[in-house]
């Protein structure tokens, strides 16, 4: 019987998948095949979905942003043989765009149907669990650590480190937290895995509790993302019902429960310490630290709180090993980061590398260019907190220390790319904007800070500001980045300040003609 | 979407109680009055502090924090339109003022006669194809000038 695929992931359903795989299913009915349809997740590459594929004797062969009106002209061409067809691309792991990545933590996503645990086993799933169980706790915090593996929620810190922490604390409760608020524009790895390859995270997670010594997890995703979330409770239900999680993990007599909470449309609870105010069910208000979550985090227990890419990677490490994965990478950048490449681009979706490869690689290179044909006038790195990068500054290695030399951050690996239209004045201002929306209001810096800003580049924009507002910025930025409590209000000045530095003459507005007297 | 029930406090009662074995429940127990009754209604708010040991001002506070979280219920179709930067990119500003231009509507608002409430969005993870909306929690891809009059009059029929 053939087998054939067409994602369910969200971005595939906004173009119409859902109808290409019921026109599939009445079409093979219609001519008497017998198939069966997977709904995977994505692979990544948002310009080719839909991209429906079969599986044949010579692999799975790949067809492009299929239509339901193509069905009846696929069948025409035998597809379920791989016949040929305008739309296809060939064997779709020869396509360039996915034979150039080096896809650790996104191996499975977008190949296999991401409820079926016969596939995620067939493809090495529960391999890390199990080799976590023979280590032990402490054989696995060491292979974490000397992985090299660093936080992918933007902060970087050592997970190794963060782990060993928790692990020491002596508490009677401890908790894990995958923090999957991905709130930044630009970003969607977290809600392929959740879709694409639900219980590689599971794992990660499993692993994580038993090597720390906790015994519940939360997911805390968004309220945004609707299609992840019922995906990823379902791939909860079914790691139960198989022995995955529960009072006895795999017949190891250890225990792990995991719990998915969504959000409610906060921003700010993407920051680690309004994240937990939240999941107590509070005000997502941030908390200062000391201490750190490590010690006193969820419940006031000691509790590793990581990014889902962070923990999605980490089946990956226990299973091939530590060296396997530092293996890849440049200076203290180890293993690879699912980038998103995003906006204004021609061929955007996710694409895993090592680190070390330039900013310009990424978007003239892999991203094709912007969309529009235009030349590329800035990217926007990490989110709405990120710099924003001109084009000089595109020989940039992708790696975290890179990153920060050249005044910017690689956050959650999103990258947005901008054409020469963009107005980077009205970039700062929305900056500010978006602080002010999202400021949990709890220090001064970020809550006033965010508004005083806002209306300081209306003054600009409108061509009313002088020398002495840009120096007034400035002033304010500093402020904020040094005054504020967490990153929120600490990183609105990236993206205001590199849209001064890099692009001033966006901010030298023609001023008003004088009131006639 | 199924219609929102109106007030029933013995409904309330147990949507509450279902919840408080959670670790943390006043995020979930919120979810659910929504869900079922199309916002959270004045009535519940004292109902849950007080089954979470927590002052009615108190659990006020938490309500309003949350952007999702609605004091009136949301017209009969519910438009989330993308405002962050990735859409921008792709003209997006554009298409969400000509979204509202369209349904005569400012963001946040409801239609008079309770058909449409537009809101911003920030961010659907949709963020290569762009400009982004959710309609009724269906997502909506490459909006340019035709597909924002599309949706609004799918909307608006």
């Amino acid at each position: 019987m053939s087998r054939i695929f067409v994602p369910k992931d969200v971005a595939a359903l906004a173009l119409g998948a859902d109808a290409v795989a019921a026109a599939i299913a009445e079409e093979a009915a219609k001519r008497g095949l017998a198939i069966e349809i997977v709904r995977n997740g994505s692979r990544g590459a948002f310009f080719l979905e839909p991209l429906v594929e079969v599986e044949t004797p010579f692999g799975r062969v790949g067809y492009r942003e299929i239509v339901a009106d193509d069905v009846a002209s696929l069948f025409e061409a035998d597809f379920l043989s791989g016949g040929d067809h305008p739309t296809c691309i060939g064997k779709t792991d020869d396509f360039p765009w996915f034979a150039g990545q080096t896809r650790l933590t996104f191996a499975r996503c977008g190949i296999v149907d991401p409820l079926s645990l016969d596939d995620y086993a067939a493809l090495g799933g529960w391999k890390g669990l199990k080799r976590a169980l023979a280590l032990g706790e402490i054989g696995t915090l060491e292979e974490v650590s000397l992985s090299g593996l660093r936080g992918r929620g933007g902060a970087g810190f050592p997970t190794g480190v963060k782990w060993k922490t928790v692990a020491m604390a002596k508490a009677d409760r401890k908790y894990v937290i995958c923090n999957a608020d991905e709130g930044d524009s630009g970003t969607f790895a977290d809600r392929m895995i959740m879709e694409g390859d639900p219980f590689c995270l599971i794992e990660g997670m499993v692993i994580c509790g038993l090597a720390v010594g906790a015994t519940k997890g939360f997911v805390y995703s968004r309220s945004e993302y609707p299609h992840a979330n019922a995906t990823f409770a379902r791939a909860i239900e079914i790691a139960r019902a198989a022995g995955h999680l529960g009072p006895n993990i795999d017949g190891s007599g250890r225990a792990f429960e995991l719990e998915l909470r969504v959000g409610a449309g906060a921003y700010v609870c993407g920051e680690e310490t309004a994240l937990m105010e939240s999941l107590e069910g509070k005000r997502g208000i941030v908390r200062a630290k000391p201490p750190l979550p490590a010690i006193a985090g969820l419940f006031g227990k000691p509790t590793v709180v990581n990014n889902l890419l962070s923990l999605a990677t980490i089946p990956f490490i226990l299973a091939e090993g530590a060296q396997a994965y530092a293996d890849f990478g440049a200076g203290r950048s180890r293993g690879t980061m699912p980038i998103q490449i995003a906006g204004n681009v021609r061929y955007g979706g996710l694409w895993e590398t090592a680190f070390g490869v330039t900013l310009g690689e990424i978007v003239e290179t892999i991203g094709g260019g912007t969309a529009t044909g235009r030349p590329v006038k800035a990217v926007q790195c990490g989110g709405p907190l990120g710099a924003y990068f001109p084009v000089s500054l595109f020989d940039t290695p992708y790696d975290y220390e890179a990153f920060t030399a050249a005044g910017g951050l690689i956050g959650h690996g999103g990258i947005v790319v901008f054409d020469d239209t963009a107005d980077m004045a009205e970039m700062a201002h929305f900056a500010f904007e978006f602080g002010a929306i999202e400021s949990c209001g709890k220090c001064t810096p970020c809550r006033i800070g965010a508004v005083r800003g806002r209306e300081v580049m209306e003054k600009v924009l409108e061509g009313r500001g002088g020398a002495a507002d840009l120096t007034l910025l400035e002033d304010l930025c500093e402020t904020m980045k040094f005054g504020s409590l967490c990153a929120l209000g600490g990183f609105i000045p990236y993206p205001v300040t590199s849209a001064m530095t890099h692009f001033p003459d966006d901010f030298r507005r023609a001023g008003l003609p004088a009131a006639a007297e | 979407m199924a219609a929102p029930s109106p007030w029933d406090a013995t409904r309330a009662r147990e949507i509450i109680d279902a919840h408080l074995e959670l670790e943390g429940p006043a995020l979930p127990i919120l979810h659910a009055l929504q869900e079922t009754f199309g916002h959270v209604p004045r009535e519940a708010v004292p109902m849950v502090a007080s089954a979470l040991n927590v002052s009615r001002a108190e659990m006020h506070g938490i309500v309003t924090f949350y952007h999702d979280f609605r004091e009136e219920p949301a017209g009969e179709h519910v438009v989330k339109v993308c405002r962050a930067e990735s859409c921008q990119s792709r003209g997006g500003r554009e298409i969400g003022d000509r979204i509202a231009a369209l349904l005569g509507l400012k963001w946040y608002e409801t239609s008079a006669d309770g058909r449409v409430t537009l809101e911003p969005v920030y961010c659907l993870g949709l963020c290569t194809m762009g400009p982004n909306a959710m309609v009724d929690g269906k997502p909506v891809a490459r909006i340019d000038k035709v597909g924002a009059a599309r949706l609004v009059e799918e909307v608006t029929r």
